[in-house]
């Protein structure tokens, strides 16, 4: 099987990549456009440290092969200059202990990310549930959420000052 | 500056992905590097055979007998050989290791590679190794036993209006960080550097030494991001440094070897499984008259850190209270299963599971509470522990039990349960645990080591950390430049902690032992004042200075004499004795101490437990840095919740079989509480700015305070972890039947 | 990253008669690739052992909940969260949208899709159960035609299914009858999401008729219509020596044989006697 064109825009910027169909979309990022934000903790769609926005839809980028983003519009942890939501949920991690190895915290802000988009005011109960499928062996999730609280006041506020 | 929440050092790199962890770290030319395994638990390695259609002539091959110096990974006792000779002792010992720059050719490779062995009788139980079944250790297959005697519990017996006997025991626990073990290494023509994910720099440094037979200054080893590490990057990633620095030696290029997941789980370490065998002498008031202890933990194919783990074992086997006579027996046995290795505890969560759950069953047999049996007997300054350690500080346990019992709400919640619960297929109940953990290596180790760190300024008057003590995401880098920071009366912004690599930064010891903060900030503190001290005595530094002050001292100090460094090297505290022989002596500089309550459900239609609340109240001496102290906490919690609950490693032919991380089940967000953390400070007067060790602390409380809390909502007493819904189901059967 | 992925081919046809010209063209060839949730992992950890998929993601023939009097079809690329969106099936199929729910996390959800997961045949999985209760219908087509069959027709032995290479699963009816019932999904996993099921249980019961339908899930072979344990209530017969019977469990990674019986008697004792 030969490798195959396919057209990407992450984090704004258009790429022409010349990969195997089947490759993973985790592997591309951090491989050939070397966004290496975006961690490989488990392969298996499991831990949430690869969530990435596809078409602006929550996804674990090691589940998708890179032929069924052809065309597609990818923003990861490292997009906060193309979407200032990321940036304000990152802040809202590194000041409210949201952080301890790092690893699951890329994940958990792309996670972060989609459930206040969809949520804006999530309880903590919600806020549980929809970081559910991202793994984090450090925190206990109690700084986590308060985090994710805490980014929901954040981005509630106007934005006209930035 | 002490006891504020500053931002964490290293947090908005990892907030916005730009933190370089071992796998995102790539040099140029760089090949990628696997490891062959044995696939059978025992035998001897008749043949290597490389199948067809591989281009083998592409691939960088190194077997043990390429090793230029000893095949070992040198730890304490040597034993553990880097890659297998003619014998093999696990079922996942490494035996051969390829190199290429296609990592889809490489793992083709690896598929095509037979090892033949000559299967031999494995132990696979601590029961088959105990009963000699085969020798695979010495002669009797133990690695290492201790005793540790206090009074004469021989003679206490007979006074006895009660004794209790309980057995418990304790499963292997995965660290599961989230990212897994790694290494890059590059041979030049000076030697060679191993970049990666670690916890001890100098281990690593130490064991790769002793592989090339080179002088120190030809090995350098780089600590990048370590996404966690929880013991598990202690004395593992010494081995993947010596795979990865071998195929780059032998190749001539830059070597890169990354587990995945299920590598990860198969190969590294886990937490030692245990049995715990108690009997009490106890009076009809409470108090305790004597406890013997028997303590035993299966330590898989080699010794690595296995003596040291059960040395920290026993010492806690007792627990925060005071018993005139005391007996641990203590023994660890050797299986053919990958070693058991360094998990936050170290051998305490076994031995205060047993503990704390024995406590349970004392009260019940006096017919007194758990609260009453345990204050009756919680230890009090100027007594002695099992070891005859003199306690010389306050001890707070009756203050931290008040504290979680009201935030608990215990009595009033235990009292509505006792009334809902016979109408109720989910049943509720309460625990207490109440723990103590010795902070720093044990006994000896602290003066052995000889910790070195030290502080540079700049001409600017920056200041820079040097230490080998690394940020793994417990906040090191934060809490050691709050330390320096304070001690020189500087913004924290003005202190940086360098980059922990061999060629820059002393030897501190390993990162470990909960002595980060408390050992290496003591270091690291009087280092900066030494800074302070010589300024002043140079007459470029008042008493009092602003921030501008000291930098134009540093500076002037920088022109006039050359650098500015200051080292400090570990003292013991004063009177601080212990006997290596006996186990005697004083076995912690200090204790951190803790009472922790859970409260869960059962639900008796599937058995299903679930903690519904936790409280945690603890005393670490003076808190540094209240949202990384409590982050501590909230995470060792949450692994405690695991232990206890859900991650049960299944063993089959001493291999994990469940080795991804969809059947080794961790906690997630829904299935922890809102963890409720509390501090007493009580500053301990050798601990910089009062500070004591905590991250090991918390991880000794959940399991015995969940299932005596299991015990209290379903009536009966499970004495094993983790409780998985089908064990529990079968003790019901048990208890019905 | 265990995979030899240029050993991979993977075509991503743009409308449905494509894709099925090439499902017919090489019988058993091409697989048919959805979200991937199922198929990555095992292509990740080098255990695929089929070469050749075809994505069929971007079909968009088999997207889409069409609502009418008398049921609700759902294309079979409907995903999770879809259904957990819909305000109809959220109402009317509390069931589905509780599966739906306990699958995976919302990145699992926002990828693995109905279709799916029913083709996956894995006995383990979360909708076929309730699907089996709801007396769901699912369409099946090939360049010579398309057909339906009720759905607990569809699995025949583990992993055995009744759909033929040159077929692909393209949509599943939902017969709008049971709004009234009391209906129940209990899923039993190692921990409360993110978790595969031990035990998964569906049950419907009319409040008019007394009519009772049950599911089991990990309890089989394949994913169980309980239908001699249903005649057993209507013969007003114990329940649970029938379902004992009529289960299969297996000890394995995930839970034992025992457990998983005694929890599946006690979910549908539960089931029954709460009123």
């Amino acid at each position: 099987m030969p490798k195959q064109q396919v057209q990407l825009r992450v984090n704004g910027v258009g790429y022409n990549l010349n990969v195997w169909p089947m490759e993973r979309l985790l592997d591309v990022l951090r491989h050939e456009l070397q966004l290496t934000g975006t961690k490989d903790g488990c392969g298996e769609g499991e831990c949430g440290a690869c969530l990435v926005m596809l078409n602006g839809n929550l996804v674990n980028s090691c589940l998708v092969p890179i032929l069924q983003a052809d065309g597609a519009e990818v923003t990861t942890i490292e997009g906060a200059a193309a979407d200032r939501d990321i940036a304000r949920i990152q802040t809202a991690f590194i000041e409210h202990g949201g952080i301890q190895c790092g690893f699951c915290t890329p994940g958990m802000v792309m996670s972060a990310l989609d459930l206040l988009k969809k949520n804006p005011r999530p309880s903590e109960m919600e806020v549980r549930a929809g970081l559910a499928g991202c793994l984090c062996r450090c925190t206990g999730y109690v700084r986590i959420c308060e985090s994710v609280l805490k980014a929901s006041q954040i981005l509630q506020e106007p934005r006209s000052q930035e | 500056m002490i006891g504020i929440p500053v931002q964490r050092k290293e947090g908005k790199a990892k907030a916005t992905g730009h933190a370089v962890y071992v796998d995102d770290f790539r040099l140029p030319g760089m090949l990628y590097g696997v490891t062959v395994r044995s696939s059978v638990p025992r035998g001897r390695i008749t043949a290597i055979h490389f199948g067809p259609g591989i281009p083998w002539q592409e691939f960088t091959v190194v077997r043990a007998r390429d090793i230029p110096g000893a095949n070992c990974i040198s730890l304490i006792s040597d034993d553990q050989p880097c890659l297998a000779d003619s014998f093999v002792n696990h079922r996942e010992e490494p035996v051969l290791l390829l190199a290429h720059q296609n990592r889809c050719l490489l793992e083709k490779a690896k598929l095509a590679i037979r090892i033949e062995v000559e299967a031999l009788p494995a132990v696979l139980s601590m029961e088959s190794s105990l009963a000699c079944t085969q020798i695979i250790w010495g002669t009797d297959n133990i690695f290492k036993s201790f005793l540790i005697e206090k009074g004469n519990i021989d003679e206490v017996w007979s006074k006895a209006d009660f004794i209790i006997e309980g057995e418990y025991s304790t499963g292997a626990q995965e660290q599961l960080y989230l990212e897994t073990n790694g290494m890059v290494a590059e041979i030049t023509a000076d030697g060679l550097t191993v970049w990666g994910s670690m916890q001890c720099p100098y281990y690593v440094h130490k064991a790769l030494t002793k592989l090339f037979g080179w002088k120190d200054d030809r090995i350098r080893v780089i600590q990048l991001e370590t996404g966690g590490g929880f013991g598990g990057k202690e004395e593992y990633p010494s081995m993947i440094a010596a795979h990865a620095a071998l195929l780059s030696w032998k190749s001539g290029k830059p070597v890169k070897l990354v587990y995945d997941r299920s590598e990860d789980l198969v190969a590294t370490t886990k937490r030692h499984p245990a049995r715990i065998r108690h009997r009490t002498a106890a009076q009809r008031d409470g108090k305790i008259l004597g406890m013997e202890i028997d303590f035993t933990i299966d330590g898989g194919a080699y010794a690595t850190l296995t003596p040291v783990v059960l040395s920290r074992g026993a010492i806690h086997a007792a627990g925060p209270y005071e018993c005139p006579n005391v007996r641990i027996r203590s023994t660890a046995l050797a299986t053919n299963v990958p070693p058991h290795g360094a998990f936050r505890g170290f051998g305490a969560p076994q031995t205060l599971f047993a503990l704390e759950r024995h406590m349970d069953k004392i009260a019940s047999a006096i017919g007194l509470s758990p609260e009453a049996v345990r204050r009756r007997n919680f230890i009090r300054k100027g007594q002695t522990t099992a070891t005859g350690q003199q306690i010389r500080e306050d001890v707070v346990m009756d203050k931290l039990l008040d504290r979680a019992l009201k935030e608990s709400d215990f009595h009033a919640r235990q009292s509505r349960f006792s009334l809902e619960n016979p109408r109720s297929s989910v049943k509720r109940g309460m625990g207490i645990a109440a723990f103590l953990h010795g902070a720093g290596f044990t006994g000896s180790g602290e003066r052995y080591l000889s910790s070195i760190a030290g502080v540079e300024v700049t001409t600017t008057g920056n200041v820079l950390v040097l230490t080998s003590g690394v940020e793994m995401g417990q906040g090191s880098k934060t809490t050691l430049a709050q330390i320096v920071a304070s001690a020189l009366n500087l913004p924290l912004d003005q202190v940086d902690i360098a980059v922990p690599d061999t060629a820059r930064v002393p030897n501190s010891g390993p990162t470990v032992a909960s002595r980060t903060c408390m050992v290496i900030g003591k270091l690291v503190e009087s280092a900066a004042l030494t800074i302070q001290q010589k300024l002043r005595e140079a007459g470029m530094l008042g008493a009092g200075y602003s921030q501008s002050e000291f930098c134009s001292a540093c500076s002037n100090y920088i022109q006039k004499y050359g650098p500015l460094k200051s080292y400090a090297k570990y003292q013991a505290p004063a009177g601080i004795e212990w006997d290596d022989e006996k186990h005697q002596g004083d076995a912690y500089g200090t204790f951190a101490w803790a009472v922790h309550i859970a409260e869960v459900s059962v639900d008796t239609v599937t058995c299903q437990i679930r903690v519904e609340d936790y409280v945690a109240v603890q005393e670490v001496g003076r808190v540094i840095h209240p949202v990384l102290a409590a982050g501590q906490i909230e995470g060792g919690v949450a692994q405690g919740i695991g232990y206890a609950l859900y991650e049960n490693v299944a063993w089959t032919d001493g291999r994990m079989e469940n080795c991804q991380m969809t059947n080794y089940i961790i906690p997630t967000s829904v299935d922890t509480p809102r963890i409720r953390v509390f501090f007493e400070e009580n500053p301990y007067s050798h601990g910089p700015m009062g500070a004591k060790g905590i991250g090991e602390l918390p991880i000794d409380g959940p399991a015995p305070a969940i299932v005596n809390a299991i015990q209290n909502a379903i009536g009966f007493s499970v004495d094993f972890i983790p409780v998985m819904p089908e064990a529990l189901l079968l003790a019901m059967e048990m208890q019905n039947a | 990253m265990r995979a030899d992925v240029g050993a991979y081919e993977l075509r991503s046809p743009s409308q449905l008669h494509e894709a099925l010209t090439l499902l017919s063209s090489e019988h058993g060839e091409w697989k048919p690739l959805a979200g991937g949730t199922d198929i990555m992992v095992l292509f990740a950890a080098g255990k695929l052992q089929h070469r050749r998929f075809m994505s069929i993601w971007g079909l968009n023939e088999l997207r889409g909940i069409h609502v009418s009097e008398h049921d609700v079809t759902l294309g079979s690329l409907t995903t999770y969260s879809e259904i957990l969106k819909h305000p109809l099936l959220r109402s009317e199929f509390p069931l589905l949208a509780a599966s739906a729910a306990e699958t995976g996390g919302v990145a699992t959800q926002n990828r693995g899709t109905l279709g799916g997961n029913i083709v996956n045949a894995s006995p383990a999985a979360d909708t076929p159960p309730v699907l089996l209760v709801y007396n769901a219908e699912i369409e099946l087509k090939s360049l010579s035609g398309s057909r339906w069959l009720p759905y607990h027709d569809f699995h025949k032995g583990y992993k055995q299914i009744l759909l033929a290479p040159d077929e692909l699963l393209t949509r599943i009816r939902l017969p709008r009858s049971t709004s009234t019932f009391k209906a129940e999904f209990r899923k039993v996993g190692a921990r409360h999401a993110q978790a595969i099921s031990k035990v998964c249980f569906a049950g419907l019961r009319s409040l008019d008729t007394g009519e009772v339908r049950v599911a089991f899930g990990s309890m089989a072979p394949v994913p169980l219509r309980c239908f001699r344990t249903e005649a057993a209530i209507r013969a007003k017969k114990d329940p649970a020596t029938a379902l004992v019977e009529e289960l299969a469990p297996i000890t394995d990674l995930r839970s034992t044989a025992a457990y998983r019986l005694q929890v599946a008697k006690n979910l549908l004792a539960t089931f029954l006697h709460d009123d």
